[in-house]
């Protein structure tokens, strides 16, 4: 094996992301508090130029690199580019809400940013191995931060049950791995894609590796019956995390599926197919219909978050590009409404108060007409009406689904989207039907943040529009 | 060329969107002046065309300015065409609405009294009436310059939209929104036909527009279909009665006339316009338009004809008994339109448009003396009040006369040339049921004199208005007024001497309207009348004439001579009277049969299905039901760590055991 420096540059990101990570915790230790804005500047130039390298080194074709571990390719690198956005945009919404309680501190950026790292790798994976370590880097990174709020039993309490299940969750999915390894030889996704046609098809152990990879795959998903510590960890840790982990990570467990599945394992999509057509349809059924009898918003999205994995599983069964590429329009455009959907939460929290009940949002058009105008483009998106960009996302799912002939579990989806449109449509109603229960005037938020929100709210309008253009993206990183 | 096209559409619609928007900023006179000017700009700009087909300098034009979308290779397109047919309607409409818009100016001048105070709807009512008059003219033109069957219908609907809002305009009457309520539902009816058969064309040409269709007609002439189990129906018969349903519903043909006569509820304006020019022509216009397609079914044109006199006839009987003002023109208005439809239905294309031609005219005119009257009456309409009125309103007066000669075609008026062309044409026609028609339009020849000059005897002529209060307030109206009169009167008057040779026995519409030779009525009579010098001189010959003089007598005879024979004769004829009175009960039937019958589907329906099944059991049932799972399930969520794992325990140990049976 033989080192060349120009095999550093695809992963120039990656690199300079890590060294950032660095210097913020450096950094960080000769700060005073006062002066914490300064991590925090930090952090999300490190973002934004990670965003921006991400693009320069990114090109149409495809570089594998580090003795077949590590891949760049159009879809890592639209992939990446997103995350770091995101990831600055939920950055930007938790500013205000950090320093309120007092955790404005400079490991939230630096645990933060490995995350993004985790994340990072993660799509960059071209091995089981790589993909470990992104995964692991991400969780590790996940729990503390759920954690962060350390006074907070229920944060607590959610960081404990969420390491524990992840732990189980890795356990699995490493031992599917080795399964796998049992059975090709390899763990180099392309090598692996190629040992398969040489076993024998119904070799049980290959099968079983599958079911544990995917399980794996499933709990980072969030999808039934592996979604239980996605209510428990949104409701508990501090709003800011919520949004944090329902946005990005969802972005590098797309990646995390087509890598392993597509790219390694595309030989026996037969059987992980049937084994997502469960998890897809008790996704969209529970996520569904146990958000309605849900009291709190951020539990409320928990199970919406739930429901639309379900979704994205649905593109990524059909098999087909065009199946590929929905699941990845409906994800970046997940991320992008469940950051503004926990963006308002944080807007209308303040210090003592985190506005996570649905009463909360009684009237909110009489105090704000604004956000509750925002929040409606953000709800009327995750329900799928249009001309808001989910209800085009949901289209081309289903689109994708129904080309392949199975009509029954699109009809399915439409059925629970309409049960789905109800716990949606209530917050609106909520919000502009019903009298406020607490008349005192908002707290003022900065300036950025409420650009943030304005270009966040209507980019589910604008994208509605004129959806071509992401989709065209989308279809190009995956051709 | 296309630039002028577009310019006479576009213009009303430019002042109809100036008046209707910012009607508060512009004020009244800002309204009336751009919606004036853009009708006004249209109408030179149609004479300007009208002229061009006449000197031979323009040619017929043909094209889409805009394709709207195409789907599966049906073009989807705005496009004009313009021929010599179209020149004659866009020149009637645009003049006709131009001379209405300054009419209006007068008319509605104070139209704040006929709204309650503090009524939001009658702020700027002014202006916002400008702006419907202008979108109305917009819509026909639309209509009538159209190449294909969309940009009809675009044009028919919003026809039909226009007028919905402008006879309901004074919406605090409940006359009126009950009136345009009705010209709505009437409408829908007759369009639903409509529709149904510009399906039928696109089904079996695949095009929507005019000129494709009619190449590819003449190859569908002995198509068969079914419709209902295996009975056989020629397409093209199918197709044209559909298109007439919707004719009969625009140009108020019975039984879908009901709705004219109510529309009278709305401004007088707009009962010229509807009347005249507009709307009720529509149909007419279109049935001439698609003659490529009547030919070839003398089925549809039987039907036509049996129609287009049963209306001539019976509705010109109901004129007879009306005493409301409006009124009566409305039902000569219905009269006539029959007429018109019965020239259709005899493949007399020609003699149809000729006398919506000359119709207009003289309908315009008479409606808008009535108005006339009406302001000098301070908006009574009740013509038993009135009487004498010559003395106070002399323009009105002899403009009113002027019309009503027209009307009942007293010869050398524009009246009398349509008229006898069509009852001559009816009377060489030999499709089944023109001989039924023939005896219906010569005795419509007699009941129109008896109408048109009770009204007139009755108005102008006697002892003056009883109401000493009004007879002291009544003097000529003011000159935005009596000039639209005077411009009406002249073409209402000399109009058909002129253009009857060209029209009628020339090669006018050579291209625009199409013939078989079996079916050329107009021809027949071209071959013993050879143009207006002629048909005067046969004027002593023909039956018509002495049927006009017979009606003028007896209406003199009964009103101004004896006038107590008028009561004497309503005793002796009392169930006649009381059918006629009562429009022939189609109203009260169409309250009973459809009215009642459709709200009792309807709150069958309401009651039982939506209520009962879909709210009850569906909607809430299955609300319910999933809100009481959702309670149940999300017991599922203990919060126990050991309960999660076990969960995703399970969730394997079913994945694997799935893997292994399968």
């Amino acid at each position: 094996m033989q080192f060349e420096m120009s095999s550093l540059i695809p992963v120039l990101p990656e690199v300079f992301l890590l060294t950032m990570a660095c210097v913020v915790l450096v950094v960080d230790l000769f700060l005073k508090d006062e002066q914490r804005i300064v991590s925090y500047a930090l952090a999300q130039i490190a973002l934004l130029l990670a965003a921006g390298l991400t693009v320069a080194v990114g090109s149409a074709e495809t570089q594998i690199i580090f003795d077949n571990h590590v891949i760049r390719d159009p879809m890592s690198d639209l992939l990446k580019t997103t995350i770091c956005l995101v990831s600055a945009g939920a950055f930007l919404y938790a500013k205000d809400y950090l320093r309120d309680r007092d955790l404005f501190k400079g490991e939230y950026y630096a645990l933060g940013l490995f995350a993004v790292l985790g994340m990072m790798v993660m799509v960059s994976a071209n091995s089981f191995l790589t993909i470990y370590l992104g995964l692991e880097l991400l969780s590790l990174s996940l729990y503390a931060m759920v954690a962060f709020n350390r006074d907070s039993k229920a944060g607590s309490e959610a960081a404990m049950k969420y390491f524990v299940l992840g732990a189980i969750a890795s356990g699995m999915l490493l031992y599917g791995i080795s399964m796998i390894y049992g059975a090709t030889g390899s763990i180099v996704f392309q090598e692996v894609a190629n040992g398969i046609p040489n076993t024998d098809m119904n070799d049980m152990v290959l099968v079983f590796g599958l079911v544990f990879v995917v399980i794996g795959l499933s709990f980072k998903l969030g999808a039934v019956p592996f979604h239980m510590w996605v209510p428990d960890v949104y409701h508990g840790a501090p709003t800011s995390v919520t949004m944090f982990i329902g946005s990005a990570p969802k972005l590098a467990a797309f990646a995390l599926a087509m890598r392993m599945l597509v790219d390694g394992l595309g030989a026996l999509h037969a059987d992980w197919q049937q084994m997502l057509v469960i998890m897809s349809v008790l996704s969209l059924a529970t996520g569904n219909v146990i958000a309605i009898a849900q009291t709190n918003i951020k539990r409320m999205l928990a199970y919406s978050t739930i429901s639309h994995v379900g979704f994205i599983l649905l593109g990524i069964l059909a098999g087909t590009q065009e199946g590929y590429t929905a699941a990845m329009f409906y994800t970046i455009v997940y991320s992008i409404m469940a950051l503004g959907g926990f963006g308002i939460v944080i807007m209308l929290s303040r210090r003592g108060f985190e506005a996570d009940q649905l009463d909360d949002y009684k009237g909110l058009h009489d105090r704000s007409p604004w956000y509750a105008a925002m929040m409606m483009l953000l709800m009327f998106s995750m329900a799928g009406v249009p001309p808001t960009v989910g209800f085009f996302a949901k289209l081309f799912v289903l689109d994708a689904v129904i080309r392949v002939d199975m009509v029954w579990i699109a009809l399915f989806g439409v059925f629970f989207s309409i049960i789905g449109a109800f716990y949606y449509i209530r917050i609106v109603k909520i919000m502009y039907f019903d009298k406020p229960v607490d008349d005192a005037p908002l707290a003022p938020v900065g300036m950025d943040t409420q650009v943030l929100l304005t270009v966040n709210g209507l980019s589910m309008l604008g994208l509605g529009l004129f959806p071509a253009g992401l989709l065209t993206l989308c279809s190009a990183a995956l051709s | 060329m296309e630039n002028i096209y577009l310019l006479i559409v576009l213009s009303p619609l430019v002042g109809a969107i100036i008046a209707g928007f910012w009607g508060g900023q512009i004020g009244r006179v800002g309204a009336h002046w751009v919606t004036s000017a853009g009708v006004g700009i249209a109408a030179v700009l149609s004479l300007f065309v009208l002229y061009g087909f006449i000197s031979g300098d323009n040619q017929v034009f043909n094209g889409s300015v805009y394709t709207w979308m195409v789907s599966d290779g049906l073009k989807m397109e705005v496009g004009f065409l313009v021929d010599h047919l179209t020149a004659v309607m866009i020149s009637v409409v645009s003049f006709v609405s131009f001379c209405i818009h300054i009419y209006t100016i007068g008319y509605m001048a104070d139209d704040e009294h006929n709204w309650p105070q503090e009524s939001l709807a009658g702020k700027n009512s002014y202006q916002r009436f400008f702006s419907y008059i202008s979108l109305f003219t917009f819509s026909m033109l639309m209509l009538v310059m159209s190449n294909n069957f969309l940009q009809l219908f675009f044009g028919w609907e919003a026809v039909g939209l226009v007028s919905y809002l402008l006879i309901g305009f004074w919406s605090v009457r409940p006359t009126a929104i009950l009136a345009n309520m009705k010209a709505f539902l009437v409408n829908r009816v007759g369009d639903f036909g409509f529709i149904l058969g510009i399906a039928a064309v696109v089904m079996y040409t695949n095009s929507l527009d005019y000129a494709e269709v009619f190449k590819a007609v003449p190859g569908l002439a002995d198509t068969q279909i079914q419709i209902f189990g295996d009975t056989n129906w020629s397409l093209m018969s199918v197709i044209g009665i559909l298109l007439f349903v919707g004719a009969m519903g625009k140009s108020a043909q019975v039984p879908l006339h009901v709705w004219l006569p109510d529309s009278m509820e709305g401004p007088t304006p707009i009962s010229a316009l509807i009347h005249a020019a507009t709307m009720v022509t529509a149909g007419v216009f279109m049935v001439a338009r698609m003659s490529p397609i009547y030919e070839l079914s003398e089925t549809a044109l039987s039907f036509i004809l049996v129609i287009g006199a049963t209306t001539a006839m019976f509705t010109g009987l109901i004129g007879i008994v009306q005493n409301d003002i409006k009124r009566v023109v409305a039902y000569s208005t219905l009269s006539q339109l029959g007429y018109m439809m019965v020239a259709l239905g005899a493949s007399a294309y020609a003699a149809g448009i000729f006398h919506l031609m000359t119709h207009a005219f003289f309908k315009a005119l008479l409606f808008l003396a009535a108005g006339s009257v009406i302001i000098g009456m301070h908006h009574k309409q009740d013509i038993r009040d009135m009487g004498g009125i010559r003395k106070y309103m002399p323009k009105t007066y002899w403009t009113a006369l002027l019309g009503s000669l027209a009307l009942i075609g007293f010869p050398g008026f524009s009246g009398f040339f349509s008229k006898d062309a069509i009852i001559e044409a009816v009377h060489h026609s030999t499709i089944a049921g023109s001989d039924y028609a023939y005896a219906m339009v010569l005795a419509g020849v007699f009941v129109t004199a008896l109408y048109s000059f009770r009204m007139f005897f009755l108005v102008f002529h006697g002892e003056g208005p009883r109401d000493e209060h009004a007879r002291e307030h009544l003097h000529e109206s003011p000159k935005v007024v009596t000039i639209p009169l005077v411009l009406l009167a002249i073409p209402s008057v000399c109009i058909g001497y002129f253009t009857v040779d060209a029209m009628l026995f020339g090669d006018w519409f050579a291209g625009a309207l199409h013939v078989l030779p079996q079916h050329d009525t107009l021809g027949e009579l071209g071959k013993s009348v050879h143009g207006a010098n002629s048909m005067l001189g046969h004027v002593f010959l023909s039956p018509p004439f002495y049927l006009a003089m017979a009606g003028l007598f007896v209406a003199w005879f009964i009103y101004m001579k004896q006038p107590s024979l008028a009561e004497k004769i309503k005793g002796l004829f009392a169930p006649i009277y009381t059918l006629l009175d009562k429009k022939y009960f189609f109203d009260e039937i169409y309250q009973a049969v459809f009215a009642g019958g459709s709200r009792g589907i309807g709150s069958f329906f309401w009651n039982k299905g939506d209520r009962k099944l879909i709210d009850e059991i569906i909607i809430n049932g299955s609300a319910n039901n999933v809100g009481r799972f959702a309670g149940l399930v999300r017991n599922i969520q203990t919060g126990y760590l050991f309960h999660y794992a076990f969960a995703m325990i399970l969730g394997l140990l079913f994945l694997l055991t799935w893997f292994v049976i399968f």
